[in-house]
C-alpha cells in the first residue's frame, strides 16, 4: 500500500512539530514520510491483536520524593544561558495579546 | 616506550607505580590530538588548559593515596550529548552550539571521582540521529583507518578518538546501535549496557526508553573497568535499575567452556557483506575451539526491528526535542514576530535536516488518528521482539552476530538515501528495543583494511558473560586496538 500524505497533513504536522518549512522542504518532507510510512507498513504483516503495547522492558513506577531543594540557588548560572535576559528573567516576546 | 599505545588500565598502573605521571600522559595525548585532529576531527571541543589543570590535581591525589582506582590519571573523552558543568555541550547541533550546562552527568561525575582527566567533547551525529557522524553541524568525523570513510555513528567522534589514540577511552551513547556500530567501523571495543545500568541523568535525551551511556575502549579489560566506574543506581534517573553487583572486573577470565552461543541464521542473509559474514563465522569458531557450544538458530522478526525502532525513537524524539525553543538556552532566531513565530523560526534554523525529518515523523505517528496504527503497533512489535529474545535466551547464554552488515561506507555516500542508512542498524536496534546489553569487539579487517566488529548480545544484566566471552576471544587472538 502506497501512503499518500496531503498538503494539509504535512502542514498540520509542521504545526505540531513547531517547524516552519519552506515550500521545497514541505515537498521533501512529504516524499520522505510517504517512503518511510510505506516501509513502516511492513509491521502490518504481524498479527498483534493479542499483544499488549510495551513502552518499557522493565516494569517502571512513579518515583516520589519530598519536594526539597538540594542543588542550591543556580539562578545566575541558569540565566547565563538565556538567549535574551531581562533582569532576573528570561525575556520572550509578548505571550498574551 | 610509546605511552599512547598503552591501554587505559595499563596506563593507570604505570601512573600508580610512579613510572609515568598523569601530566606526562595528558601532554602526550594533547600532542596526539593536535597532530591527528586536522585528519580525524573527532572532537567538537578540546580543553587543553583544563586538562592540564586536572592532571596536576589528580597527580597530587594519587601521590597522597586519595585516588587508587584503575582509571586514576587516565585521559578520556566524552560524547557531546553528555553534560559537563560549565563546558560546552552542543549535541553537534546549531541549536545548542552555545549551551553550557549547570550540572554534570552522573556517569561523568563517577569518572571524575575515579580520577579521569576529561580532555574534551567528541563529535556525533546531530542529537545522536544518524549512523555516520555526517549529520553533525560541525562537519563529519573521519575514520582513522581510512579518512575517505566515515567512522560510523552516532558516537563516531568517541570511537574515532579512541582508534586514533586521541584519548585512552571515551563515553558514547547508544539508542539504536550508536556505540556498537561505530566501534565496529573503527576497530574498538564498545558496550551498550542493559537499560537502566548507567544513569541517564545529564544525557541529552533522544529516545528515552532506548538510550544508554556506555564505554568505548581499546580492549575488553578497559571496557570492564570503565563500566565498573560508571554503572550505578541513581535516584535522579527514575528508570535507573538497582543491580546486585556493580563490579565487572571479576568477569575477566579466559574461559568459555560450555558457554552456549547462538548465531541467528536469519542475520546471515543477502544484505550482509560476504567478508563480514566470513569474519564473524571465523570468530565464532575461535570460541568453539575454546570449548563454547556454538549453534545456529532462527531469532525471527529481524526485518521488523528497524520500522518499529524508527516509529518509537522518532516519537520519543519529537517529544524530547520540544524543549529546544530558544527561550532558556541555546540558539534563538534573530528576526521573529511574536512568540510562536520565534519558536518556529528558532527550531527551523537550529535543527538540521535529519533531526527535522525525525521530529516530523514522530509528530505524525503520535498525532490523533495515527497513534494506534503506528505508535501502538510499534510498541506491540517491540513486545514480540523482546519475547523472541527471551525465547532465545532459554537456549543460549549469548547471541553472536555481526555489529553491522558492512564495513564503514565512504564519506558522502549515505545521507542521500536515509532509508538505506537506517538499514545499517539492522543488527543493533532490536537490542535497544529489548533493553539488552550488547558489545562490539574487533575481529578482523576487510580487503580495504577497514575493521569488522562482532556483536555479542546477552540477556538482561549479563554483561559479565559478554565480557568473559569477549575477553576470551581477545586473549586467544591477541587482537586489540593499540
Amino acid at each position: 500500500m502506497a501512503n499518500k500524505i496531503s498538503d494539509e497533513t504535512i502542514e498540520y504536522v509542521g504545526i505540531l512539530a513547531k517547524l516552519e518549512l519552506s515550500e521545497q522542504e514541505q515537498q521533501d518532507a512529504k516524499a520522505d514520510m510517504e517512503k518511510m510510512l510505506d516501509y513502516i507498513d511492513t509491521l502490518n504483516e504481524l498479527d498483534t491483536s493479542d499483544v499488549e503495547p510495551m513502552s518499557h522492558v522493565f516494569p517502571i513506577n512513579n518515583v516520589f520524593r519530598e519536594d526539597v531543594v538540594t542543588n542550591g540557588n543556580q539562578m545566575e548560572e541558569t540565566l547565563a544561558n538565556a538567549p535574551l535576559r531581562g533582569g532576573d528573567c528570561f525575556k520572550v516576546p509578548k505571550t498574551i495579546g | 616506550m610509546d605511552i599512547l599505545s598503552l591501554s587505559a588500565v595499563e596506563l593507570g598502573k604505570k601512573i600508580k607505580a610512579g613510572e609515568i605521571s598523569a601530566m606526562e600522559a595528558t601532554q602526550a595525548t594533547l600532542a596526539q590530538i593536535e597532530k591527528e585532529e586536522p585528519r580525524i576531527h573527532g572532537y567538537v571541543t578540546v580543553d587543553a588548559q583544563g586538562a592540564l589543570k586536572q592532571a596536576e590535581e589528580i597527580q597530587g591525589k594519587i601521590e597522597r593515596g586519595e585516588l587508587t582506582g584503575p582509571l586514576a590519571g587516565v585521559p578520556a573523552a566524552i560524547k557531546d550529548n553528555i553534560c559537563i558543568k560549565g563546558r560546552l555541550t552542543t549535541c553537534s547541533s546549531k541549536i545548542l552550539s552555545n549551551y553550557k550546562p549547570t550540572y554534570t552527568a552522573e556517569a561523568v561525575e563517577h569518572l571524575q571521582d575515579a580520577g579521569a582527566i576529561i580532555l574534551g567533547k567528541t563529535n556525533m551525529d546531530e542529537f545522536a540521529m544518524g549512523s555516520t557522524t555526517e549529520t553533525s553541524y560541525f562537519g563529519p568525523t573521519m575514520n582513522p583507518h581510512n579518512v575517505g570513510h566515515v567512522p560510523g555513528g552516532s558516537s563516531g567522534g568517541s570511537c574515532a578518538a579512541v582508534a586514533a589514540r586521541e584519548c585512552y577511552y571515551s563515553l558514547g551513547s547508544d539508542t539504536g546501535g550508536s556505540i556498537r556500530q561505530p566501534s565496529s567501523f573503527c576497530g574498538v571495543v564498545g558496550l551498550k549496557p542493559t537499560y537502566g545500568t548507567v544513569s541517564r541523568y545529564g544525557l541529552v535525551a533522544y529516545g528515552s526508553s532506548l538510550d544508554q551511556i556506555g564505554p568505548i575502549t581499546k580492549n575488553v579489560e578497559d571496557c570492564a573497568a570503565v563500566l565498573t566506574a560508571i554503572a550505578s543506581w541513581d535516584k535522579k534517573d527514575s528508570t535507573s535499575v538497582k543491580r546486585e553487583d556493580y563490579d565487572f572486573m571479576g568477569s575477566l577470565k579466559a574461559d568459555v567452556k560450555g558457554l552456549r552461543v547462538g548465531i541467528p541464521a536469519d542475520y546471515f542473509t543477502e544484505g550482509l557483506n560476504k567478508e563480514v559474514a566470513e569474519a564473524i563465522r571465523a570468530a565464532a569458531n575461535v570460541l568453539k575451539e575454546q570449548g563454547a557450544v556454538v549453534e545456529e538458530f532462527n531469532l525471527s522478526l529481524v526485518k521488523y526491528a528497524i520500522p518499529a525502532y524508527y516509529v518509537i525513537a522518532s516519537a520519543e524524539a519529537s517529544s524530547n526535542l520540544e524543549r529546544f525553543d530558544g527561550v532558556k538556552y541555546g540558539y534563538r532566531a534573530k528576526d521573529y514576530e511574536g512568540l510562536h513565530n520565534m519558536y518556529k523560526k528558532t527550531r527551523s534554523e537550529g535543527f538540521g535536516a535529519e533531526v527535522k525529518r525525525r521530529i516530523m515523523l514522530g509528530s505524525f505517528v503520535l498525532s490523533s488518528g495515527y497513534y494506534d496504527a503506528y505508535y501502538l503497533k510499534a510498541l506491540r512489535t517491540k513486545a514480540l521482539i523482546k519475547a523472541a529474545f527471551d525465547k532465545a535466551f532459554e537456549n543460549y547464554d549469548i547471541i553472536l552476530a555481526p555489529a553491522a552488515p558492512t564495513t564503514a561506507p565512504e564519506l558522502g555516500k549515505s545521507l542521500g538515501d536515509p532509508l538505506k542508512m537506517y538499514l545499517s542498524d539492522i543488527y543493533t536496534v532490536s537490542v535497544n528495543l529489548a533493553g539488552l546489553p550488547g558489545l562490539s569487539i574487533p575481529v578482523g579487517k576487510d580487503e580495504k583494511g577497514l575493521p569488522i566488529g562482532m556483536q555479542l548480545i546477552g540477556d538482561h544484566f549479563q554483561e559479565k558473560t559478554l565480557l568473559r566471552a569477549a575477553y576470551t576471544y581477545e586473549r586467544v587472538t591477541g587482537k586489540e586496538a593499540r
